[in-house]
Parts: C-alpha cells; sequence; structure tokens
C-alpha cells in the first residue's frame, strides 16, 4: 500500500482539510463579508468529498475496503455510508445558516470553516481503525463542536451551552481515553486487529475495566442514559442551525464509532458489553420519553427526542449481530432527516421582530395562520413518534425485527411499551398546533433554503419515503456486512 | 522495587481526583480547566508506564498525541470561558444556570 494509494481512500478527509484550511485563510483576510462565498465554497466541497465517498462506496473492487497509512484508517463501506450521512447532516446545517445568524448581523466565515473541521474529524473517527486515529478524530470534531455551541457570542445562553458541553465534553473524552489506555496496556495494541486478537482468548479485569470505561465515553458523545446530562441544556442553549448539526452528525459519528469497537475489537466479547448496552437502550427510551413531558421548550423537548431515538438504536447494538447492525443503520439515516426536519422547521418559527420563538405558547393554533409548516411538523413528529405509515414506523420496526431474530423478545417489548410513552408529547404537538387558540405571532418565513430542507425531509418521512426502502436496505446491508468481515 | 501495579495507582488516584474535582467543585470554572488537565495527564501517565512495561513504543506516541490534544482544549475552554465571563461577569460555578429543567 503506497502513499498514493493511501491519499486516495482516504480522499474525502483529504479533500475537506484542505478545502478547510484554504477557507480558514480566505476568512482571515477577507473577513466578515465573505461569510456567503466561504459558505458556498464550503457546500461545494462536501458535494465533492460525498460524491467521492458514493463512489468508493459503489466501486465493487473497494467492497471489503482497504487498510491504508500503515493500518491506522479503513476505508470500507461501512465508514463510506456513515460518511454520506455526516456530509448531507453538515450540507443541510450549512444551507439553512446564513439566513438565521443574518437577522442579527452575526453571520461570520468562521461558521462554515468550523462546521468543515468537524466532518474532517467525524470522517476520520468513522474510518478508524485504530484508537489513537479514532481519538483524533473524535477530539476534531469535539472541538469544532465546542466553538460552534458557543457560536452565538453575545447571547448568555449559547455561551453558557458552550462551557457546558465543554465541559462534560471533555469528561466524557478523558473517561474515553482512561479507557483506551486499559485497554491499550492489557492488550499490548491499539490497532483494532491487535485488540481483537489478544482479547481472543478471554477477557482480563483490567481489559474490562477499559472496555467499560471506552463504552462509558461513548455513550457521553451519543448521548445515552446515564450520562445524558447534558443533551437539553446544550441543545436549548446553542443557536438552532448548531442545535440540529449536533442532533445529526456528530450523533451519527458517535454512533458509527460505538458499533465499530463495540463488533470490531470488543466484537468476540459480546457477552462482556451487551448487558450495559441494554441498560443503556432501555434506560435511554424511559428517560427521554419520560423527560420530555412536562417541557415547554421545544428545542428541549427535541433533545429528550433525542436521547428516546438513541435508545431505539442502542438495541440494535443490544442484539449484537449483522442484522442489528443494519437495522441500526437504517434508523440512522430515517433519523437524520426527520432531525433535520424538526430543526430547520424551529427555525422557521419566527415574531415579527426577527425573535425566534421556541415554546409551546408560540406554537398554539399555527395550523390556522400556518398551515404548511404545521403539516410539515406533524408528518415530522408522527414520523419521530414511529407511526405508520411514516417513514420513522419503518426504522423502528427494523430495530425490533432484528430484536425479535436474535430472541431478544422482552428487549423488544419493554421497547415497544416505552414507545408508546414517547408518542404522549409528539402528538401534544398535534394537540397544540391544531386544537389551541390561535397565538399568531410565527410570521411567514421567506428562506429558500429552509423550506427546501423542510419539505424535501417531509417527502422523505411521507409514506413516499417506502419507494427508497429497498435501496436504503441494499445499502445498510452492505455496510454492515463491511463491519462484520472480520469475523 | 517499583513495578507497574505503583503507575496504575498513581494513575487511577489523579483520575478519580480530576473527576472529583469536576462534580464537587463548587468554587469556579477554572479549576474544572484544571482538573481535565489531571484526567488528560493521569492517562499520559498510564499510557507511558504502559509503553516502558510492554517494551512499545505506541503508547509513548499516543502521548504525544494526548499531549498536544490536551492544549488545544485548553486554549479553547479559556476562549469560552472568557465570552462566558464578559456576558455574565462571574464564573462561579454555582451561577451556570441559566438553563434548567
Amino acid at each position: 500500500m503506497g502513499y498514493l494509494n493511501s491519499f486516495y481512500l482516504s480522499g474525502p478527509e483529504v479533500e475537506l482539510s484542505v478545502a478547510g484550511l484554504i477557507l480558514l485563510i480566505v476568512a482571515a483576510f477577507a473577513g466578515q463579508k465573505s461569510a456567503k462565498t466561504v459558505t458556498a465554497l464550503a457546500v461545494l466541497a462536501l458535494l465533492g468529498a460525498a460524491a467521492f465517498t458514493v463512489n468508493l462506496f459503489t466501486n465493487s473492487a473497494f467492497e471489503l475496503g482497504g487498510d491504508v497509512w500503515s493500518g491506522l484508517y479503513r476505508m470500507d463501506a461501512f465508514g463510506s455510508f456513515a460518511k454520506i450521512l455526516i456530509y448531507i447532516a453538515t450540507i443541510g446545517c450549512l444551507i439553512v445558516a446564513p439566513k438565521f445568524f443574518d437577522a442579527k448581523g452575526a453571520y461570520r466565515p468562521e461558521y462554515p470553516v468550523l462546521m468543515l473541521f468537524g466532518a474532517v474529524g467525524m470522517g476520520l473517527m468513522v474510518s478508524a481503525i485504530d484508537l489513537m486515529t479514532l481519538y483524533i478524530g473524535l477530539e476534531l470534531s469535539s472541538l469544532s463542536s465546542y466553538v460552534l455551541a458557543s457560536y452565538s457570542r453575545n447571547d448568555g445562553r449559547s455561551a453558557e451551552a458552550g462551557l457546558k458541553y465543554f465541559v462534560l465534553g471533555a469528561l466524557a473524552s478523558g473517561i474515553l481515553l482512561y479507557g483506551m489506555s486499559l485497554v491499550y496496556g492489557f492488550t499490548g495494541s491499539t490497532s483494532y486487529l491487535g485488540i481483537r486478537a489478544a482479547l481472543g482468548d478471554g477477557l482480563s479485569t483490567g481489559a474490562l475495566f477499559g472496555v467499560v470505561f471506552v463504552l462509558a465515553g461513548l455513550a457521553f458523545k451519543i448521548a445515552a442514559v446515564p450520562f445524558h446530562m447534558w443533551t437539553p441544556d446544550v441543545y436549548e442553549g446553542a443557536p438552532t442551525p448548531v442545535t440540529a448539526f449536533f442532533a445529526t452528525a456528530p450523533k451519527v459519528a458517535a454512533v458509527a464509532i460505538t458499533m465499530r469497537i463495540a463488533l470490531d475489537p470488543f466484537g468476540g466479547n459480546a457477552a462482556a458489553w451487551q448487558q450495559i448496552i441494554i441498560f443503556a437502550a432501555l434506560a435511554s427510551i424511559v428517560v427521554g420519553a419520560l423527560g420530555a413531558i412536562g417541557q415547554q421548550n421545544l428545542k428541549r423537548l427535541l433533545a429528550y427526542s433525542s436521547i428516546n431515538n438513541i435508545g431505539f438504536i442502542l438495541i440494535g447494538l443490544a442484539v449484537a449481530t449483522a442484522a442489528g447492525a443494519g437495522a441500526m443503520l437504517t434508523y440512522l439515516a430515517i433519523y437524520v432527516v426527520m432531525s433535520l426536519g424538526s430543526f430547520v422547521a424551529l427555525m422557521m418559527l419566527k415574531d415579527s421582530g426577527g425573535n425566534q420563538l421556541e415554546t409551546f405558547g408560540d406554537i398554539s393554533g399555527l395550523s390556522s395562520t400556518r398551515p404548511v409548516l404545521a403539516w410539515c411538523l406533524l408528518a415530522i413528529m408522527f414520523s419521530l413518534a414511529g407511526i405508520p405509515p411514516l417513514l420513522g414506523f419503518y426504522g423502528k420496526f427494523v430495530i425490533f425485527q432484528a430484536a425479535v431474530e436474535a430472541d431478544m423478545v422482552i428487549l423488544a417489548a419493554v421497547g415497544i411499551a416505552a414507545s408508546v410513552i414517547g408518542a404522549f408529547y409528539y402528538i401534544k404537538f398535534v394537540k397544540v398546533m391544531f386544537f389551541d387558540e390561535p397565538a399568531d405571532v410565527v410570521v411567514a418565513d421567506q428562506s429558500k433554503a429552509r423550506w427546501i430542507v423542510l419539505a424535501l425531509s417531509a417527502l422523505i418521512i411521507s409514506p413516499l419515503g417506502y419507494l427508497l426502502t429497498p435501496g436504503l436496505d441494499w445499502v445498510t446491508e452492505r455496510a454492515a456486512s463491511a463491519l462484520f468481515f472480520v469475523v | 522495587m517499583i513495578g507497574i501495579e505503583h503507575y496504575l495507582v498513581v494513575s487511577a488516584i489523579l483520575f478519580v481526583l480530576g473527576v472529583l474535582g469536576i462534580f464537587l467543585n463548587r468554587k469556579n470554572v477554572i479549576i474544572i480547566l484544571m482538573a481535565i488537565e489531571l484526567i488528560l495527564l493521569a492517562v499520559n501517565i498510564q499510557l507511558v508506564a504502559f509503553s516502558a512495561f510492554l517494551n512499545d513504543l505506541v503508547g509513548q506516541i499516543f502521548a504525544m498525541f494526548v499531549l498536544t490534544v490536551a492544549a488545544a482544549e485548553a486554549a479553547i475552554g479559556l476562549a469560552i470561558l472568557v465570552i462566558y465571563y464578559r456576558g455574565r461577569g462571574t464564573i462561579a460555578v454555582d451561577d451556570v444556570n441559566q438553563m434548567k429543567g
């Protein structure tokens, strides 16, 4: 494997880092007026990276991928799938941002540059097959996220969100790193291959501690219970486009590395971590459902909704089969579309003074004043609740199917029961928007980008989205089998 | 004779002190930043100890990466702290409570 091949297979990261560095210089010299141009170029760079990744994904010569950079990085279908989702989510959060910040004259070119570096980090971590690559990728994306969370410098809540995210994120990295060092010490290797081989003949106590610490650190990053407490505050405080980003791209990346870590290096010792994942999954579903009840702030409510959804995704990991992994990826893809749609819909709630509205009181009676927006929100909420015939149902269906096939009927039954509790607050949206007295504070939204993103996500989660499911199944199966290739 | 266990115990103690420093500290955010550094340094001690014990350089290379990232993290943490202080006029941990629920 020569250098050229290494550069070629890690092309998306190379391209995005070069683009990020160039745009950083442009931003530094041209200043605030270059913000729109830099955004457009960043979107172009991401599109290019996505197209390149699609090409690598579909090229049958690379079906099982290749290990490059001396076994630090692997280009495979799994990583490519996660990267495509990450790039699409990042593009979505980029194109809706300028109008949002422009209202306060606060749009600066740092935003797209930070997003690009975040995307590089996330791409790096989903392709990592060595703990060092994983750590560097994770930190690159986390450090960009901390800055993005406190992006609205003059808003006290944004700064507070950034501070909380930073402290708890750094703690999570510390826990993860401590686990990594234990794993390294007790297996003598940082590469996934070496760890898997060393753990083949049983798990020593030290290595078990390492596995638990690593999973705890990752649970922080995906906001699974009991490490979820930062999520509502950060989601509420961060500017909405940034919240949309947190709920999509970093979540995909964190779930993907959790899958890869659990199933590749620790894959031979599934019994050691399955209990933990089952607990985290059920606790996330229940806490996500109960915590959301009584929330008045919509962003906070969506934060609990994301905790709830992570619980369902983890059920797919708990079964530890290729079918479960494929179901997770399907759910993840649908979840990204729903999250993006829901946060873009929230961005469109503005009063005549240009202020963002984020509480239930503001959307009461929305159906009579802004019917299109209300119907889109309705579809997204029903889809998040998993009500057929919307696409959200399909995600939950494949997850529970995988659980039942792996003889984990009780897990599936508890999950389904808890999803009924969760339906309560999604349906509250309907009650407030369609049956309450109109508050009539939301003004019509003029941003084309936002309408396009909202319309696309509403179209995909509508029953028409089921036309996509054969393709989605093919793609996720291919990605999941790449993950299980080593077995 | 000082063996690998001693290093592991020291690093475990430092790690726990760091975690406690984040959760028990009620004074100000700077102390939290110091606690985070303590956690990362505890990990570094452990990595280097394992590296020496295993006769394998990878652990020391990892420790170098951790040092670099720790520096970047401290820089970003302080930057966020500065904008927080500008808006609020205080960095006491008990006052970081504008959002609750």
